[in-house]
């Protein structure tokens, strides 16, 4: 089995090479509580950051889905201060103005790109706050679509800006309010509402199990 | 990325990706499925189950790992817990932030009610935010309730509770308008028209997603919504134990920080249940797809507070783990993957079945495909076939992949594999229960005021 040497909070490891910074924790006797959630890139409980020797470059990623490397210094982020402020849904509206209401610290980004390079997820964060800032809400929806929210971003930020709070404002605003609306969907609502399966359904429930069977195993498929 | 055997076999794959890709594979009859289930399907191992002996569901069959916590002894002991003194008293107690728990306090929070949930890790770290493929309701004009009935009534082997199937197929386009209104971007054309595709074993086109972050974006959505409104949540915390009143009726339950080790009580009138899974009990040595709390704990404080479960025995095999690189070995491949038009190749660049059968029926499939007719592609953890993934892009155009399932996309080339480029090696997962705990259409137990969501 190949080894490598990692330094989780500094202390030395030898661990399998092929294993992920999660998989090593583990492996080296952490019975994790915090830090660790979907184990597959989706949650952003498992914020890391770690140098390699003799590489001052500090680099941020999810433990989950990272390899380990020889000599390389690990310390998890299990938790990050983010700013979230509560706002009412049904009472914002997505105009500029909401944003410099919620996070007027987005209009403090000195454009030194920190966020964007520590993104776990090789987001262009900088620009997305750009989206933000210019009241661009579905643009920003877009580029922010992958966030899983891990706060790295916000741990490198200067002007204190929590990205993926801002980005999440501007995902539902934009979901609620300037997404197109869908008629089939009210329509089919309505439908229901109006009891236009009842008799369908009824029939269909009141049907014995062969004949259901029947019915399935000779359904029409969409193409 | 892929060694000397697989890229052998990957050429074989190459070679017959433009016939295959224009295949229409034959669909199984409900015989062959009968006799491919029974022969090849992990349910189907007698030696892996055990007969409970206590409970309410005594004498039935349960999966061995599960029996062994079922009427296992509780991890605290009575005489230590005082009950006269409730460090939390609410209305509604939920247990579990997954979105099951997070609608039910939005709701809850809508009707008035004082509501609270506790759950084990953060909120939102949950199944839930892993659901990838997307969401299903009938809300389009080819398609009805109905159909969706017959689809999910014959998918789940006409074993479903009618009562409660007719609830979940006449509310799912509500559900759906519900998450939209709450911000929800799901996929949509430029008229709002929802972009739908198939899931396994639907006659219709009526999964609704959001990209291939369906899950996440519902689940983020939900969080910031119980957060706006100041639900409390207690986190890193888990019900271990459900408290019964005199008459048998739940009235609150036993709380574990995960971090301190301190006992906590918390007293409510009505409490929910919203726990989620149990792949992280890895039945029979499976790999799971499933999120790091996922161990059944709603079904055991169910249980153990006199609760019925129905169809305990009876698990989701989802056919598309990843089997390959091993650092994500049994991450879900969404099914999406192959509603795209991926198909399923062996080792010799063979499509074997038709890649949008049942998820049963698929699963066993690829395990008789591995096993019995040894056309598997060996891995170092153990054995896949191929899912043909630059098929995508041939039949939809460059560029789709990318648009349409970008997780997948990044969680394979994070290992050097381009899977615009590449097949993939998949191989069934343990990802769902199907059964759970017995409730009615309202949602509650045998139990009093113990309710179940999920
Ligand atoms: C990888 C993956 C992909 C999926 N894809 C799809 C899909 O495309 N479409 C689809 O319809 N379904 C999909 N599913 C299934 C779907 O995600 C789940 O059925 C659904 O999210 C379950 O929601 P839930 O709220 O019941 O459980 P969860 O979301 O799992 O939430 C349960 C919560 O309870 C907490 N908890 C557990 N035990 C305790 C305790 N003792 N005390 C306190 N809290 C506790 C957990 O930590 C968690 O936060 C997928 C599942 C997985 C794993
Ligand atoms: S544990 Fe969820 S992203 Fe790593």
């Amino acid at each position: 089995m190949e080894t490598v040497n990692v330094f989780l909070m500094g202390k030395k490891y030898e661990v399998p090479s092929n294993l992920t910074i999660m998989g090593a924790m583990e492996y080296a006797g952490y019975q994790l509580v915090r830090g660790c959630g979907c184990r597959n890139g989706f949650c952003g409980a498992c914020a890391t950051i770690y140098r390699v020797l003799g590489d001052p470059e500090l680099h941020a990623c999810l433990a989950c889905q990272t390899k380990v490397e020889n000599n390389m210094y690990v310390a998890t982020l299990p938790f990050f201060p983010l700013v979230k402020q509560v706002y009412d849904m049904e009472k914002i509206k997505p105009t500029e103005q909401i944003m410099m209401q919620l996070y007027p610290e987005i209009y403090s980004c000195i454009g030194c790109n920190a966020c964007t390079k520590s993104c776990t997820q090789g987001l262009n964060v900088m620009q997305y706050i750009a989206y933000a800032q210019r009241g661009e809400y579905a643009k920003c929806a877009e580029l922010s679509f992958d966030c899983v929210m891990c706060g790295v971003c916000s741990s490198r930020c200067p002007a204190g800006i929590s990205h993926p709070q801002v980005a999440l404002l501007a995902r539902r605003l934009n979901g609620k309010y300037l997404a197109p609306h869908t008629q089939h969907l009210d329509d089919r609502i309505a439908e229901i509402r109006d009891g236009k399966f009842e008799d369908l359904l009824s029939s269909l429930m009141n049907k014995p199990i062969d004949e259901i069977r029947e019915l399935y195993n000779n359904r029409e498929i969409e193409k | 990325m892929y060694n000397e055997e697989m890229t052998v076999s990957i050429r074989k794959v190459e070679a017959a990706r433009a016939a295959n890709a224009a295949l229409e594979p034959r669909r199984m009859t409900a015989e062959e499925k009968d006799a491919l289930l029974r022969t090849y399907h992990p349910d189907y191992k007698k030696g892996e189950f055990r007969t409970l002996k206590i409970g309410a569901n005594a004498g039935e069959q349960v999966p061995t790992e599960l029996a062994a916590l079922l009427q296992g002894h509780s991890r605290i002991n009575p005489d230590k817990i005082d009950l006269r003194h409730a460090d939390y008293d609410v209305d509604v107690l939920i247990i579990g932030g997954g979105g099951a728990g997070s609608s039910a306090a939005i709701e809850a929070d809508n009707h008035g009610a004082r509501v609270m949930i506790v759950t084990k890790l953060r909120i939102g770290d949950a199944n839930t935010m892993m659901a990838e493929g997307g969401i299903q309701a009938a809300d389009k004009p080819n398609d009805s309730p109905a159909i969706h009935y017959l689809d999910a009534f014959g998918g789940g082997h006409f074993a479903a509770k009618p009562a409660l199937l007719y609830k979940l197929v006449t509310e799912a386009p509500d559900a759906i308008k519900w998450l939209n209104d709450l911000g929800v971007e799901f996929d949509k054309d430029a008229d709002g028209t929802m972009i739908t595709t198939h899931g396994g074993g639907t006659s219709r086109k009526r999964m609704h997603a959001a990209k291939d972050y369906s899950g996440a974006e519902i689940m983020r959505t939900l969080r910031d919504e119980v957060l706006n409104r100041g639900i409390p949540v207690v986190d890193f915390t888990a019900v271990i134990e459900i408290v019964l009143d005199e008459n048998g009726a739940a009235a609150g339950a036993v709380l574990l920080n995960m971090e301190t080790g301190e006992i906590r009580i918390a007293r409510a009138k009505t409490v929910v249940i919203a726990t989620g899974g149990a792949g992280r009990l890895h039945y029979q040595g499976f790999p799971t797809s499933n999120h790091y709390g996922a161990t059944a704990d709603g079904l055991i404080l169910a249980y153990r507070a006199g609760a019925k479960l129905l169809y305990a025995d009876t698990l989701q095999y989802h056919p598309t783990g990843a089997a390959y690189p091993e650092q994500i070995f049994g991450a879900l491949v969404t099914e999406k993957v192959r509603s795209l038009g991926a198909k399923l190749v062996n080792v010799n660049g063979e499509v074997f079945m038709h890649p949008l059968e049942t998820r049963d029926v698929a699963a066993a499939s690829i395990i008789r495909e591995c096993s019995d007719r040894g056309n598997g592609v060996p891995t170092s953890d153990g054995v896949g076939v191929w899912l043909d993934t630059p098929m995508i892009e041939l039949k939809n155009g460059e560029g789709t992949i990318e648009k349409r399932i970008p997780a997948m996309m990044r969680m394979f080339g994070k290992y050097g594999i381009d899977i615009r480029r590449e097949p993939i090696l998949v191989y069934p997962t343990l990802h769902y229960q199907n059964g759970g705990i017995d409730i009615t259409p309202d949602g509650m137990s045998c139990v009093e005021n113990l309710y179940v969501a999920g």
